[in-house]
């Protein structure tokens, strides 16, 4: 644990002296740096930063307790409302924990085909933190080089889901819509490209003299400190640990790919940097070998107890046609068994955890999301405290905190 | 290597005797019931012997609705839910424990595992559930003023706690 005093004391010997009175000072709510709506109490004795209280929950939206209100497939809605930068993650997320809880299997095209748009969101996901960690620092050029990258990722989430951010794309068991012919192609198209950008980015980035004096030892966190704290995703592998949820606690298909964990050892705002980077790379190495397996067949299980049956199928059988209507009444539904599961999978920030909790009606009885960002962001104080003001907004960049997911 | 969970609780019946209420396991996940007496003691043990180093989940649920079928002879209002991992084994485990709704409190987890802290506060601000020498327990998602605990089942969807409910400034107020 950090001792701010003693490293004031280093840092900033005037701050310690009796005359010299700390000041307190807003970091947030509407700050460009802190990327959405977070405020820090942060009392300052000079630059140096002595103490950070983070204030969160201006953007709490009470999901859990909406989820209790909401039939299983209306809370796939939610979901992706909880993270703006991969929603799609999120609804991955939430529908293979109500597979866990319901028992279901997803037909094989089905899951390669989330695993492609998974790791899809994920460099969506990275490229614009890495983007977002530069312009904090002050290259401007990378931000803009990353949306550029993201703007062709949405385009494909386009003609996928038929949204760009509110995905909602994943039903209980399947998905709601196979994809399009041309999908191989146009994903294709972009992860050929995709390489030289990155290459791009990392030029302006890696070896920048500015860049590196600004996150090579700035803001570390050991290994044991952050498993102490539940951090998870490449701020946990920046510490030197192995964890990634889709090797831990394989789910769809991932044990088909073979894909390496990038893994760091200076816990710094670089190495987190560095792992982000790394992991996009991987990220297409998988989509590759999904598109090269990508099987036929359907995408949703064929069980319409808990998948809608097609419209054809609704029109021209008596059988599928009760199977939609049961589905789709209120005070029906798609019923789980009583029960409950805590299902994770591993979105860009780190592990999104689901429990819920089932009395056997339609509705959830409890929905709990676990956050990645939640847990990050309590690391922070010990991150920023002692060290300079700048520091701080390195920090809080390489943290990644998606306020959606944070205040729920 | 994978952990063997019928050692680890045989272990935990013989290290805490009556503390251990049951073992159950749904879906391939186990689940640990402890007296709330003795979590923090559980929790320590599991920590340091078992090798479940790492803090996953800290939530709370509300059994205010939950059929009696699907609740222990020994349920409290409250059932908080601990989810913690280990790395070594790659093995997640999840313990819970009851807590009545007068008084509604229980030991801090927050000394074992650091990452408890703001897991206590949520569970606090949301449930009202008093967490006993937590350092800093405040409420954390919702306002400082704010008055009730929103996913207690009791709380109404809508209706109470809008924006409406709060004061309005309409002009700058004096200093």
């Amino acid at each position: 644990m950090s001792n701010p005093v003693e490293t004031v004391e280093k840092i900033a010997p005037h701050a310690t002296s009796a005359v010299y009175k700390t000041m307190a000072m807003n970091l947030g709510p509407q700050h460009p740096a802190t990327h959405g709506t977070l405020r820090f109490k942060l009392e300052i004795a000079g630059e140096v930063v002595v103490k950070c209280d983070p204030e969160i929950g201006f953007l709490h939206t009470g999901f859990e307790k909406l989820g209790e209100y909401r039939n299983y497939n209306q809370f796939v809605v939610i979901s992706d409302r909880a993270n703006y930068l991969s929603p799609l993650n999120n609804n991955i997320g939430f529908a293979v924990a109500c597979e866990e809880l319901f028992d279901v299997k997803v037909p094989p095209r089905g899951q390669y085909v989330r695993v492609i748009m998974a790791e899809l969101s994920r460099i969506a996901d990275h490229i614009i933190s890495v983007g977002l960690q530069g312009m904090d620092l002050g290259a401007f050029t990378t931000m803009l080089w990353s949306f550029i990258e993201r703007e062709k990722l949405y385009d494909i989430f386009e003609a996928v889901t038929g949204a760009r951010l509110t995905t909602s794309w994943t039903r209980i068991g399947g998905i709601f819509k196979d994809v399009p012919k041309d999908f191989p192609e146009i994903v294709r198209g972009f992860i050929e490209k995709f390489p030289d950008m990155l290459g791009e980015i990392e030029y302006m980035l890696s070896r920048n003299r500015i860049f590196m004096d600004r996150t090579i030892g700035v803001g570390k966190l050991t290994r044991e400190q952050a498993i102490a704290y539940g951090v998870s995703g490449p701020v946990l592998r920046a510490t030197g640990v192995a964890y990634d949820v889709r090797r831990a606690r394989p789910y769809l298909c991932y044990n088909d790919f073979d894909f390496k964990i990038p893994v760091r050892f200076e816990g710094d705002v670089y190495a987190r940097y560095l792992v982000r980077l790394a992991e996009m790379k991987e990220s297409v190495k998988i989509i590759k070998q999904a598109l090269d397996k990508l099987p036929g067949g359907p995408v949703s299980a064929l069980d319409h107890k808990v998948t809608l049956p097609t419209k054809d199928m609704v029109y021209h059988d008596m059988e599928s046609l009760i199977h939609h209507f049961k589905i789709m009444m209120p005070g029906h539904g798609v019923i789980p068994p009583k029960g409950e599961v805590y299902s994770c999978t591993e979105t860009p920030n780190g592990e999104l955890g689901f429990y819920l909790v089932s009395d056997g009606t339609g509705l959830p009885y409890r929905v709990r999301i676990r956050p990645p960002s939640f847990y990050q962001l309590q690391t922070f104080p010990i991150q920023s405290e002692g060290k300079m003001f700048s520091d701080a907004v390195a920090v809080l960049s390489s943290l990644n905190v998606i306020a959606g997911e944070l205040d729920r | 290597m994978a952990l063997d969970f019928k050692e680890l609780e045989k272990k935990l019946r013989e290290t805490f005797g009556a503390s251990v209420l049951d073992w159950t396991e749904f879906r391939g996940q186990p689940c640990l019931h402890v007296k709330r007496e003795s979590i923090v003691k559980v929790l320590t043990f599991l920590r340091d012997d078992a090798k479940f180093e790492m803090f996953t989940d800290l939530t709370c649920v509300d059994t205010l609705r939950l059929p009696d079928e699907m609740q222990p002879k020994y349920a409290e209002r409250f059932t908080v839910v601990y989810h913690i991992t280990s790395l070594e084994h790659g093995a997640r485990l999840r313990i819970k424990t009851y807590v009545p709704e007068d008084p509604a409190e229980v030991d801090t987890v927050s000394s074992v595992y650091l990452g408890a802290n703001w897991a206590e506060r949520e569970a606090f601000d949301m449930f009202g559930v008093n967490f006993k020498g937590h350092r800093d327990l405040r409420r954390i998602l919702m306002p400082e003023n704010y008055e009730g605990h929103p996913l207690r089942k009791d709380y109404p969807l809508k209706g109470r706690g809008e924006r409406d409910n709060f004061p309005k400034y309409t002009e700058i107020p004096e200093a």
